[in-house]
């Protein structure tokens, strides 16, 4: 039942976005994170909002599949939503009790759930088009510079492409101990929160035991195969930023420069 | 020139807390000569895993010594000469693949090596070709079958360009038709790759093709020969609870009706042969 799992939500269709090297996307995205940060009235939104519809078209993902993105978060945009309409100062248009709704409450609120919703979709834009795998490859290069001070580049970087590679392997483990389990009675479905807890433990701790033996394993078989570390070690895929990339990473610049431009002149 | 693999005299414990609780390993010696097909068998806990682990340093004999390539295992120094020339492939096929694609594992190796990136992908594709799995190469290995797995696991090995490969039971946990999958690749890697290859299992049947057959039991060696000679002791081998080859506890049955058969017929070939010369 889990055998055709896809992890993070990567949407090829090779794309000239789809296509560039991951560090320039994950600079990208920092870049685009921080511009949201700068602005402090609607108007640089239309900027980014174009910016942003830019990209998607670019990469040929249909809008409403980069719009499903948000809705695991409504609920966290509607709260930001109402807490910020309540907390204005000023005049109140509306009374609901204690509550009052001001004109800057509105004007914030408005701010906010838009910076969230555009964080969200800028962000997704970056899983969508690379896949884990030279997303991992992306972080490890930009971390490169970091291991003078001490930064683990590689091993984070190693950790996850274990974990990317090991969690359909556990699913369809938990998935055949569960069943196991449950042919000898055990009972994940019913009772109250309490109980179902409960009812994990005999789930749990088979697949901790095995989880930690297969690390064991792996361990070895990673020795065995003259595994010592990123000291000295080479890359079957070089990463290689070209002209394209040049390309993304000005156009993006000149997009942070007009808002910080936009910014000091309000 | 040197012997591929070199145990001597060697005695292993297993150590808890620094004290030796096991001895798993009394005595063993074995020379493997290069370009040979030899098949370790046992039963579960006769040190022949222990003693695998032996042959590419991932285990340090308490007593004697090991030598691969003329290498001995106990300098650390040669540590990654040693696992470079003898590869290893393990039981579990899940647990010793490391790269969420096909090809980025098996390139693994190479990389871990820090061989040229051109040369890492002409040695992808030279070992997926070897292995016959080039048409995966792009798919995710949780996507494939027990044997396909394995035998991705072997492409890994292979690109490392080792002159021996320890298998430890890789079939063992495998389905027939990945079984046979796995010993047709292991048979092509000594004929066609001169690989030497060290086969430890407890599928009689997968001995019958090899140049020598070792039994062990107990930590020790008890029988070593052809696997003509080590499978005619039948009473023996079962003595130890081993099984033989159908064909050749067939052959002893019949030879005990007062067939006249000789004793050492391995195969359902020579079994037909030597049926139709009787009178």
């Amino acid at each position: 039942m889990f055998k055709d799992i896809t992890i993070g939500q990567y949407y090829p269709t090779g794309s000239y976005v789809h296509e560039l090297d991951p560090r320039t996307k994950i600079l990208v995205t920092f870049a685009l994170i921080a511009g949201l940060f700068i602005i402090n009235t609607f108007v640089p939104y239309t900027y980014i909002v174009a910016f942003i519809l830019g990209v998607v078209f670019i990469s040929r993902i249909p809008l409403n599949f980069v719009l499903k993105g948000l809705k695991p978060l409504r609920v966290i945009i509607i709260f930001t939503f109402l807490i910020n309409i309540f907390a204005g100062q000023g005049e109140a248009i509306w009374r609901i009790g204690p509550l009052s709704v001001t004109g800057e409450g509105i004007y914030k609120a408005l701010f906010m759930a838009i910076r969230l919703i555009l964080l969200v979709v800028g962000t997704s834009l970056l899983t969508l088009t690379t896949s884990p795998i030279s997303l991992t490859d992306g972080i490890e290069r930009l971390l490169n510079p970091l291991r003078k001070i001490g930064v683990p580049a590689h091993e984070l970087a190693m950790m996850m492409t274990i974990a990317l590679r090991f969690i359909p392997t556990l699913l369809e483990e938990t998935d055949k101990i569960m069943k196991a389990q449950m042919a000898r009675g055990a009972d994940f479905e019913s009772g109250n929160i309490i109980s179902r807890a409960k009812g994990l433990v005999p789930l749990l701790v088979p697949l901790f035991i095995s989880a930690f033996r297969r690390a064991d394993e792996l361990a070895m078989a990673m020795e065995a195969r003259c595994y010592r570390g990123g000291e000295g070690r080479t890359k079957m895929k070089e990463l290689k930023m070209d002209g394209r990339d040049t390309m993304a990473l000005v156009t993006t610049a000149l997009l942070l420069v007009v808002l910080i431009v936009h910014r000091t002149m309000v | 020139m040197p012997k591929m693999v070199d145990v001597q005299n060697i005695q292993f414990y297993y150590k808890s807390d620094g004290e030796d609780i096991m001895l798993a390993l009394k005595d063993i010696t074995i020379a493997v000569e290069p370009g040979e097909f030899i098949v370790i068998i046992g039963h579960n806990g006769s040190g022949k895993s222990t003693l695998a682990k032996h042959m590419n340093a991932l285990l340090l004999p308490t007593k004697g010594d090991v030598f691969v390539k003329g290498f001995n295992t106990k300098d650390e120094a040669n540590v990654w000469n040693i696992r470079q020339n003898a590869g290893m492939v393990f039981q579990n096929p899940d647990n010793q693949i490391v790269a969420t694609i096909v090809e980025e594992d098996v390139a693994f190796g190479p990389e871990n090596l820090g061989v040229p990136s051109a040369e890492i992908r002409g040695r992808v594709e030279e070992a997926l070709d070897i292995v016959d799995m080039t048409e995966y190469r792009d798919k995710a290995p949780h996507l494939l079958s027990g044997g396909q797995k394995q035998r991705i696991a072997i492409a890994g090995i292979i690109a490392m360009r080792p002159n021996c490969i320890i298998f430890d039971e890789p079939t063992a946990m495998l389905d027939p038709s990945g079984r046979r999958e796995v010993i047709r690749t292991i048979k092509k890697l000594n004929k066609e790759e001169n690989i030497t290859i060290v086969h430890i299992t407890h599928f009689m049947e997968e001995a019958v093709n090899a140049d020598r057959v070792i039994v062990m039991e107990d930590g020790q060696i008890v029988l070593e020969g052809t696997p003509k000679e080590v499978f005619s002791n039948v009473e023996q081998l079962k003595e130890f609870g081993l099984d033989v080859p159908q064909i050749t506890d067939l052959t002893n049955e019949l030879i005990k009706e007062g067939i006249d058969l000789p004793k050492d017929i391995l195969t359902v070939d020579e079994m037909v042969m030597e049926l139709c010369q009787l009178k």
